[in-house]
């Protein structure tokens, strides 16, 4: 009955197969072969040396500084930016007053979360933007907003004291309202007799929250977890264009070291391409490691 | 004959209960205006920077400097009109368009037809492919940055929208196969063995039966990969430098703020920055269900 598929399955698989080999496959093979040369750029000539660029890598003070930064966003953007989603999520969609037929969410709460979504349609250019320009030490919202009430303000991004901490805040400022959404509808899809058997036993809606509802949105959790902590070890965008790595490479994050060092003034393509392959080897690790540490039994509603 | 047990993934909350029921206890008052409160201040913080950078786009630059927080004087066009073509901000705009109009649109085609034949055929070599697409999902594009900034000169495509859009596309190959695959398999063997036994051949069952069943599935990632090409800043960073005209909207924001650095024009950046936000801000009101769930329909599954 099925003959004359494999027209078919040649047409419409050989012309995706050829893109994604040529602009991906191909680029990630060759990025491990040029991470053991000394190339720079716009001569062909690349001698291999093995794994040199790896040993440089591991004395470079700067690259072992961006991947501290690295290292803070990923133990504190994904943990803040769940928890805040998880409670805005319980609060829209189980914070309002408990009718007969069990949990509701407040009201006007689809209108907190059209609201709340906002940062998720915006680009990230944009984002980083506008907040650089919030964060201005003259002329931004915050500065003037803290010298009416009369107390002085920092220079948030121009002070390296503070510009990690303000490039954070937006972090978590753009992602939480996704997360909202996201914990909002797995949380709806939570059977409503659960709540009334948890209802009629009395207990309160904090132990609802956390006995009942977080055990059974953890497979959500899990997966915002891995993307949280993906991000966190990217932040490129937001870091370049808010401060590029600065002042005094107190914002650097992996992703602006390895720009800079392959576009930036010089082209050390060989050495870029080496952070390239570390920064692999990191995604791959956090995402098992995200994977394993909040692994737990799946609940499937009968 | 058959039942179309439509997949739902897409379920999002229902509405909150009407007032029908108003309780007349109120033993939870506290705690209902704390979390209003919560909510409220969230809320605000969300809007106040979109809400300053709009009210800022109608204001002087001497009344930006006096008070960030005070209202324009006037609503000043000329900040927009400036921004528009002063900045080239709507060439810009057209730009990033044409390449996502190609870029989503091939990406599609690619991508379910890829999905499909991973879902409903039959041949050597499946996994492999299939699993070679997934693998994608894994890699941070960073590692292919240099390679593939070589491959895209090489092939004569540096600085152009079709490179770009054949970039994107191959980008978006894995998550959106991956996507598509689950829910082509979702979709009835029952509709698709009629056909066929009527005599439908393989190619048109794909586009007169099997994509309209699809639909719900195919706009969810059409939206996915729209916005993130919509707003993809460092592929055209690395494969569109150079030639300014064909700049996507993201670069020339991006030149729009380094240059208000030197020439102190904080009004145009604002309205740069508005006439960005607002096209995209109303589509997502007007679609905001479909975009929520597009969104996030990828983190369910």
């Amino acid at each position: 009955m099925r003959h004359g598929k494999y027209p078919l399955i040649v047409t419409f698989l050989v012309p995706p197969v050829l893109l994604y080999v040529i602009f991906v496959v191909s680029p990630y093979l060759q990025a491990f072969q040029i991470s053991t040369t000394d190339w720079l750029g716009y001569s062909p000539d690349a001698n291999s040396v093995g794994l040199a660029n790896f040993k440089t890598l591991w004395n470079d003070d700067y690259v072992w500084n961006a991947l501290k930064n690295n290292a803070i966003l990923l133990a504190l953007v994904p943990v803040l930016t769940i928890l805040l989603g998880l409670f805005f999520a319980a609060m829209l969609n189980m914070g309002g007053r408990k009718g007969r037929a069990g949990v509701s969410g407040v009201r006007g709460s689809s209108f907190y979360r059209t609201v709340y979504f906002f940062p998720q349609v915006l680009s990230v250019v944009i984002i980083a933007l506008l907040w650089k320009e919030v964060y201005h030490p003259n002329k931004g919202l915050l500065t003037s907003a803290l010298n009416s009430v009369g107390l002085a303000a920092p220079t948030w991004l121009g002070d390296p004291r503070t510009a990690f901490w303000c490039v954070l805040a937006v972090m978590i400022w753009s992602n939480v309202g996704f997360y909202v959404v996201l914990f909002g509808a797995a949380m709806s899809a939570i059977p409503k007799e659960i709540y009334e058997a948890v209802m009629l036993d009395g207990a309160s809606r904090l132990a609802t929250l956390w006995k009942v509802t977080i055990p059974l949105l953890w497979d959500t959790v899990q997966v915002a977890w891995v993307y949280l902590a993906i991000f966190a070890l990217d932040g490129f965008i937001l870091v370049q264009l808010m401060t590029n790595g600065g002042p005094n490479f107190s914002t650097d994050v992996i992703g602006v070291r390895m720009y800079d060092t392959a576009f930036g003034s010089e082209t050390k393509f060989g050495y870029a391409s080496a952070i390239g392959v570390v920064m692999f080897f990191l995604t791959l690790t956090v995402a098992v490691l995200a994977l394993r540490a909040s692994k737990r039994d799946r609940i499937e509603y009968s | 004959m058959t039942t179309l047990d439509k997949p739902a993934p897409l379920a999002l909350p229902a509405e909150p209960a009407g007032p029908a029921d108003r309780p007349v206890r109120r033993e939870l008052g506290v705690a209902n205006v704390l979390s209003h409160g919560f909510l409220l201040f969230w809320g605000a913080l969300t809007v106040l920077p979109l809400l300053w950078m709009f009210i800022s786009s109608f204001k002087s630059n001497a009344e930006i400097l006096a008070d960030p927080w005070a209202l324009p004087g006037a609503l000043r066009f000329d900040n927009w009109a400036r921004a528009w073509s002063g900045a080239h901000i709507g060439q810009y705009f057209l730009n990033s368009l044409v390449v996502v109009a190609g870029s989503v649109t091939l990406t599609m085609l690619m991508g379910a037809t890829a999905a499909y034949v991973f879902a409903r055929y039959e041949f050597r070599g499946k996994q492999v492919v299939y699993y070679l697409f997934v693998g994608g999902l894994m890699f941070p594009v960073f590692l292919a940055l240099v390679p593939l900034f070589f491959v895209v000169r090489n092939a004569g495509l540096f600085g152009t929208w079709t490179g770009l859009i054949l970039v994107y596309a191959a980008y978006s190959l894995p998550f959106t196969v991956f996507f598509l695959t689950a829910f082509f398999r979702t979709l009835p063997t029952a509709v698709a063995e009629a056909a066929l036994v009527d005599g439908c051949g393989h190619f048109r069952l794909f586009f007169q039966v099997m994509l309209p069943m699809a639909r719900p599935g195919l706009i969810s990632v059409a939206i996915f990969n729209f916005l993130s090409h919509w707003n993809q800043f460092l592929l055209p960073q690395v494969l569109m430098q150079g030639d300014e005209s064909k700049w996507v909207l993201a670069q020339g924001l991006a030149a729009l703020s380094v240059n208000q650095g030197y020439a102190g024009d904080y009004a145009q950046l604002f309205a740069g920055l508005t006439i960005a936000v607002v096209p995209v801000l109303l589509v997502y009101i007007l679609f905001q269900r479909q975009v929520q769930s597009g969104l996030t329909a990828g983190q369910l599954k």
